[in-house]
């Protein structure tokens, strides 16, 4: 569904960073996908490539990214509008910034039926209420009218994940989507991820820089180190038998239990 | 909005009020020269000049007749002026209609000039930030927005004096000092205050061209603009439905302070185009020590600006929910 060939950013800026470094990686429809890294591995430049949303004026971009076969590097403004909410939605880092602080909560959620379809207003408020209740936020009538400073940042984030998966997108981008919250909440939302995957079959590009989070979560992982993917096969086997350095240490940094006991 | 916080911008409004016609109070009492030394000339004789003064309380110590005029000023009596003989209510009814038509039509003029314009190169401005530019829109924006540099550092009385010139003397649009009043004629008012509206109002336009597009950039490299976009929003949806409302904020505030300015900057524009307002009358009541004009003037000047201030965060609440008093 997605296939990323080749794909290079580099920044033309004075600081010339080449972000992302000749990177091919494919999502089938319906997986999850972990992509792992430290801060600044170009996680989050990757993702805004593939939604076109990258930083036009600033970088330079090689190579492909098709989503069903289109290139979206290639694609007008107005074909990247149709795209994006419709085929893919975005989750972001920050929960306490990426929502309109001027708009209710609700108007937000269905934002993107707005943009998408002619669904008319009531109809709209049905189907974000639907949304609300899926992503279990409390009392969805309430919470609809609310402005995103009276929730707090799980709900927040709840919020950004039901105004991502309204318009049924194939491809859901969830960038560090738990990494900003506290760990009951963080588990909560991961699962919440694993059964909107299982209910409506749309695929998930989970970045993380934890380790530990995406094996809970995922099927396959990619592994980011300075701009490169350095690893890329199924979540056992990476865990099981990590092939480059860079992942077994990410993997020995993990605390658990074992280790744990293993050491005292 | 509650009753304590009505109640408590009207205990400030009352209390600016107060202290500002104080000030004035104080600020005439000191300064030198005289009204009646003003209204009865140089060679007055001494037996007249102390009679006048007791017939305008004037002989009174400065809180007596402070509290006096404020006793009359609640009252609704707001006096009678020294140089006309008539009462100030009478004397500024068609000054002040005259003043708050050019302000409010100077006002207009800033809003019709300034939001499209605002917005327009506000949504250029964002494109070339984006990328998808050519030279050619690059050297657009560039031109307008020194063009709009070069406007706002005009002072007004000195755009009057050109708008005079080219349109009054030149093209003859309308006759330099032919000012019709209301009474007179509505139509030719209303048309005579165009040209002086407009000197105000270009200056200002640019000031606010250039807060809106620096307020809409400075929003848009915000998280939640990139939201907006992710779910499929177009340029001028985002810009219009996420980013205006957010970066309108400074700009309502600045509007509030701009009109408030206007009121009180007639002064200028109604000397250069000879309009009988407000302004030139208090210029006049200065030089005459007509404190009882002078006096209901600074109030009115006063509550324009206070007024607007409270209206300006009245509308500021509307719209962002998180300044909001519930
Ligand atoms: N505007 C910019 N100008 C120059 N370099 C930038 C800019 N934005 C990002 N970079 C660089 O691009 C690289 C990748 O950044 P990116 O945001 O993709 O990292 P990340 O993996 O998402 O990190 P994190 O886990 O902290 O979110 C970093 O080295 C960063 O310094
Ligand atoms: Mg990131």
């Amino acid at each position: 569904m997605l296939s990323i060939k080749n794909l290079s950013i580099t920044f033309t800026n004075e600081f010339a960073v080449e972000a992302v470094h000749d990177v091919s990686l494919n999502i089938a429809p319906g997986e999850r996908l972990g992509l792992v890294g430290e801060s600044g591995s170009g996680k989050t430049m990757l993702a805004l490539a593939i939604s076109g949303l990258y930083p036009r004026s600033t970088t330079r971009i090689s190579g492909e990214v098709l989503f069903n076969g289109t290139d979206i590097l290639k694609c007008s403004s107005k074909e990247l509008c149709r795209l994006r909410g419709k085929e893919i939605g975005m989750v972001f880092q920050e929960p306490m910034t990426s929502l309109n602080p001027l708009m209710k909560v609700g108007r937000q959620i269905e934002e993107t039926l707005k943009m998408h379809t002619n669904t008319p207003p009531t109809r709209r408020r049905e189907l974000a209420l639907e949304a609300m209740e899926s992503v279990e936020l409390p009392d969805p009538k309430l919470t609809y009218e609310k402005y995103p400073h009276q929730l707090s940042g799980g709900q927040r984030q709840r919020a950004m994940i039901a105004s991502a998966i309204i318009a049924d997108p194939k491809l859901l981008i969830a960038d560090e989507a738990t990494t900003a919250l506290d760990v009951t909440s963080q588990s909560q939302i991961i699962d919440l991820l694993a059964r909107i995957n299982e209910r409506h079959g749309v695929a998930i590009l989970f970045i993380s820089h934890d380790l530990s989070v995406i094996r809970r979560l995922c099927n396959r992982v990619a592994v980011m180190h300075a701009g490169k993917i350095v690893e890329d096969s199924s979540t056992q086997a990476v865990f099981e038998n990590p092939k480059d350095d860079y992942t077994k240490r990410l993997i020995a940094a993990i605390p658990t239990r074992d280790k744990r006991r293993r050491q005292t | 909005m509650t009753l304590k916080y009505i109640l408590k911008r009207v205990g400030v409004f009352v209390v600016t009020l107060f202290v500002i016609s104080t000030l004035a109070f104080i600020a005439f009492s000191i300064i030198p020269g005289d009204p009646v030394t003003r209204m009865l000339g140089m060679n007055a004789s001494e037996e007249r000049i102390v009679e006048m003064r007791s017939e305008l309380g004037l002989d009174k110590p400065i809180h007596t007749r402070f509290f006096k005029w404020l006793q009359s000023f609640v009252t609704g009596d707001f006096g009678k002026s020294y140089s006309y003989s008539i009462p100030v209510r009478e004397l500024l009814s068609d000054k002040v209609l005259t003043t708050a038509s050019l302000s409010l039509m100077a006002f207009v003029f800033v809003l019709a000039i300034s939001m499209p314009l605002g917005l327009l190169l506000s949504r250029y401005s964002i494109i070339s930030s984006k990328g998808a530019k050519s030279s050619f829109q690059r050297a657009i924006i560039s031109a307008a927005t020194a063009l709009n540099q070069i406007i706002m550092s005009i002072p007004p009385f000195f755009t009057g004096i050109i708008i005079t010139y080219v349109f009054g003397l030149i093209l003859r649009f309308f006759t330099p000092g032919a000012f019709v009043p209301y009474s007179g004629n509505p139509a030719a008012f209303y048309a005579y205050l165009i040209f002086p509206a407009l000197s105000i109002a270009l200056p200002r336009s640019a000031m606010v061209i250039k807060l809106i597009r620096g307020s809409v950039l400075n929003e848009a490299g915000s998280d939640y603009v990139r939201t907006a976009y992710s779910r499929g929003g177009g340029q001028w949806y985002v810009l219009l439905v996420h980013i205006m409302r957010n970066a309108l904020i400074p700009v309502i505030n600045f509007l509030a302070m701009t009109l408030s300015d206007i009121v009180a900057g007639s002064i200028i524009i109604e000397q250069v185009f000879a309009i009988p307002g407000m302004g030139r009358l208090l210029l006049l009541s200065i030089s005459n020590r007509d404190y009882p004009v002078v006096q209901t003037i600074v109030v009115i000047i006063a509550s324009v600006v206070v007024i607007l201030n409270l209206l300006a965060d009245v509308i500021c609440q509307y719209i962002d929910p998180r300044i909001r008093i519930t």
